[in-house]
């Protein structure tokens, strides 16, 4: 029994050499950053695998423009702290150059439009790999995906027709114009996160532990309040004690009402409920087949 | 808690699905939204019952075709232990993605209709489970319901899959009763089988001894990439990085280098800001050495008294993947551990028939989904133990010079 890693450390060792490999294999990747908990673990694991140099790719964030603040501090926080290099890529700036047209209605949102934004970035800054922080078990396209995923030159995924991935050998080989997205946590489950957070106590946004905010309440799913949100006269704005399970931009994420302010109470909450964590984005919600569509496309 | 890998494989109708519904359900892993979605779905395509497969076919042209064309991963955990599913078709046009997903497998569930018994592909299951190195097989005879739970029925597939499994070269091999529809010997005890002594499959997933599915014995380090910070705190840093494929690494540890041949000491283990007394698989660590030598990526650190084999002639059994086929005197991109070489192939000396496990002898070409013994000339010397002895320093992949897909995956004899 001497010689056995526990999950947590057999995990973190696989996402350790996939980090390691993207180094190795490709001359510009760069690690998607979202200031949610799965980049966030991704940039703890990538300061691990290089330590004690600093990290060889940049945070390269997609920036909706409709962020909570908190995401923004905590992201400029950490650049500063590891001394890191960030690129950013502007759905704003690409819907005032006409590269995309913003959705209207009340149930807009600008996660679509991140795709353009991020292939446009991606050829802009000539990204070859573009690690991201995908997890399989978060929905079922995803569960699909490789650790060193295929993009042709229009950034297209064919979830048909992907490379043969066996054992831990990893082949990033590829044409002029096509790059790689790679999911180093391609494993883990989101109890393994939170568990990991736990075990190596990694800081996290505030907006992960209870606090008290303006929301409302639509399709049974709360949202913050914020001045580019259109509510309906029905939709009340209250204040309540809320949380983020998962944060995306603040037009499709939904909150949980909670009173967990600490990572143990956070712990036992995921491990009660009896909803997937993407169960209450709106992005997911769209249709069946979503996320296989959006990802075809080129999302993350 | 430990990790277990495990694969499944199997076609329509054969239970597969309902056993990994209930494995997930029972284990509370599929959430109240997944359940739903998966409802709307079967209702709209008029199933009647609730379709679980859908849970695992997430891609649209697999729920449209009712099959599964890719492996699918799933993961469940039980207090004891946490799982990843490999779900892979059955069908031997599927050759490919059951290998793929027997690659990384600790586990394999081989599954057996009770009132079949053993069929040709009960056989191309436990060979590919064998050829990869499987070191525990689980023979589930399933739809025990359906002949009335008979303990004869049971004891005559088990007879006949362990004359058949003496040809297999798997160490640990499992049987138990179950109907996954029912849920007996699944996760709880079924209470109309009481002739079976056994654990129930999920008893036996959780303690399976996985920690002796590593090489321990002889220590191997393909040097990954190499770590030299820029920086005045850390000038004089000079770390191997890698993830250790065998044995055991201490501190001071005298090690040998290929393919130079040089000899030092090991200074530190390092992973973060902690120094190591020792590193084993899987572990991915950083070595620091005593003297300063000339040592990249695809090089390797083993022992002086343990050495890897060392040449450019290769023999492999080779799973062809690609829909062009394999030709005797064609160049390819091979990649094994860190290293990256051309390599030629030499001869394709004979094919196995994945059914019976017969040696054939036929055809100049390797064709998608087949099988065969294959011999290699690298440009470069390979540091590779057989696949038998190490998985991790004894597998190589193919790759199109023109494409650059994987084209074909190899086990070294």
């Amino acid at each position: 029994m001497k010689y056995n890693l526990n999950h947590l450390r057999e995990l973190e060792s696989e996402s350790i050499f996939v980090m390691r490999e993207v180094a190795a294999q490709f001359e510009n990747p760069a690690l998607l950053f979202s200031g949610g908990k799965d980049s966030i673990v991704m940039v703890h694991l990538a300061r691990k695998a290089f330590w004690p140099s600093q990290l060889p790719f940049p945070l390269f964030h997609i920036d909706t423009g409709h962020n909570f603040e908190e995401t923004i501090t905590f992201r400029d926080t950490l650049v500063k702290k590891l001394n890191a290099r960030l690129i950013i890529g502007s759905v704003q700036e690409a819907i005032d150059k006409g590269r995309v047209v913003e959705e209207k209605g009340y149930a807009a949102s600008r996660n679509l439009l991140q795709t353009v934004t991020l292939l446009d970035a991606i050829e802009k800054y000539k990204i070859d790999a573009a690690l991201g922080g995908g997890r399989r078990d978060e929905e079922k396209a995803r569960a699909k995906e490789r650790f060193f995923s295929h993009r042709d030159e229009f950034g297209q995924w064919d979830p048909k027709n992907q490379r043969p991935e066996l054992w831990n050998i990893f082949n990033g080989r590829k044409n002029q114009g096509e790059h790689f997205r790679v999911f180093p946590l391609s494993n883990w489950t989101e109890m393994d996160i939170w568990q990991y957070i736990y075990l190596e106590n990694i800081e996290l946004p505030s907006l992960y532990f209870t606090h008290e905010r303006d929301v409302f309440i639509r399709d049974g799913v709360w949202y913050a309040d914020a001045p580019f949100m259109m509510k309906k006269d029905s939709e009340e704005v209250i204040r309540k004690m809320v949380r983020c399970r998962t944060i995306g931009d603040i037009s499709c994420t939904g909150l949980t009402l909670s009173s967990a302010d600490n990572l143990e109470d956070i712990i036992s909450e995921i491990a009660a409920t009896r909803v997937t964590e993407r169960g209450s984005r709106t992005d997911d919600l769209r249709s069946e087949s979503a996320m296989e569509d959006r990802k075809k496309e080129g999302y993350f | 808690m430990e990790l277990l890998r495990f694969t499944t494989a199997g076609s329509v109708d054969d239970g597969k699905s309902t056993l990994i519904g209930r494995l997930l359900y029972d284990s509370k892993s599929i959430f109240e939204d997944q359940l739903e979605a998966v409802k709307r779905a079967s209702i709209r395509k008029g199933n009647e019952q609730i379709n679980l497969a859908l849970l695992t076919d997430g891609l649209r042209a697999e729920r449209e075709q009712g099959i599964t064309i890719d492996v699918a991963y799933r993961y469940f955990a039980t207090p004891k232990r946490k799982f990843i599913i490999a779900d892979t078709p059955g069908h031997v046009q599927y050759t490919r993605n059951m290998v793929t997903g027997a690659s990384t497998a600790n586990a394999a569930i081989i599954l057996i209709d009770a009132r079949n018994g053993v069929t040709e592909q009960t056989y191309r299951h436990s060979y590919i489970s064998s050829l990869l190195q499987i070191p525990h097989l689980i023979v589930c005879v399933n739809k025990m319901d359906i002949v009335n739970y008979e303990e004869k029925v049971y004891e005559e597939i088990r007879e006949n899959f362990s004359a058949f499994a003496s040809k297999l070269s798997v160490k640990d091999i499992r049987y138990v009763p179950i109907s996954a529809l029912k849920g007996d010997n699944v996760v709880v005890y079924s209470e109309n089988m009481p002739w079976y002594g056994g654990g129930t499959l999920r008893y036996i997933l959780e303690n399976i001894h996985v920690g002796s599915d590593w090489n321990h014995l002889d220590p191997r380090f393909p040097v990954q990439y190499v770590i030299r910070p820029i920086s005045d705190k850390y000038h004089d840093y000079r770390g191997y990085a890698g993830r250790v494929a065998g044995g055991v690494f201490r501190k001071g540890d005298k090690i040998l280098v290929l393919p130079s041949g040089f000899i030092s000491t090991i200074e530190a283990i390092d992973l973060f800001e902690q120094e190591l007394e020792e590193a084993y698989p899987p572990m991915s660590v950083t070595l620091r050495l005593k003297d300063d030598l000339d040592i990249s990526r695809g090089d390797m650190i083993v022992k002086e008294n343990n050495i890897p084999k060392v040449d450019q002639d290769i023999d492999v059994m080779l799973c062809w993947m690609n829909n062009k086929p394999l030709t005797p005197g064609t160049k390819y991109y091979l990649k094994h551990t860190t290293t990256d070489v051309r390599c030629m192939v030499k001869e394709i000396k004979y094919k196995v028939d994945v059914n019976t496990l017969n040696q054939v002898d036929d055809g100049a070409d390797l064709k998608m989904n087949e099988i065969a013994r294959v011999a290699l000339r690298t440009t470069k010397p390979l540091f590779f133990d057989s696949y038998n002895q190490n998985r991790q320093t004894g597998s190589i992949i193919l790759i199109d010079e023109g494409t650059n897909n994987t084209v074909g995956v190899g086990m070294i004899i």
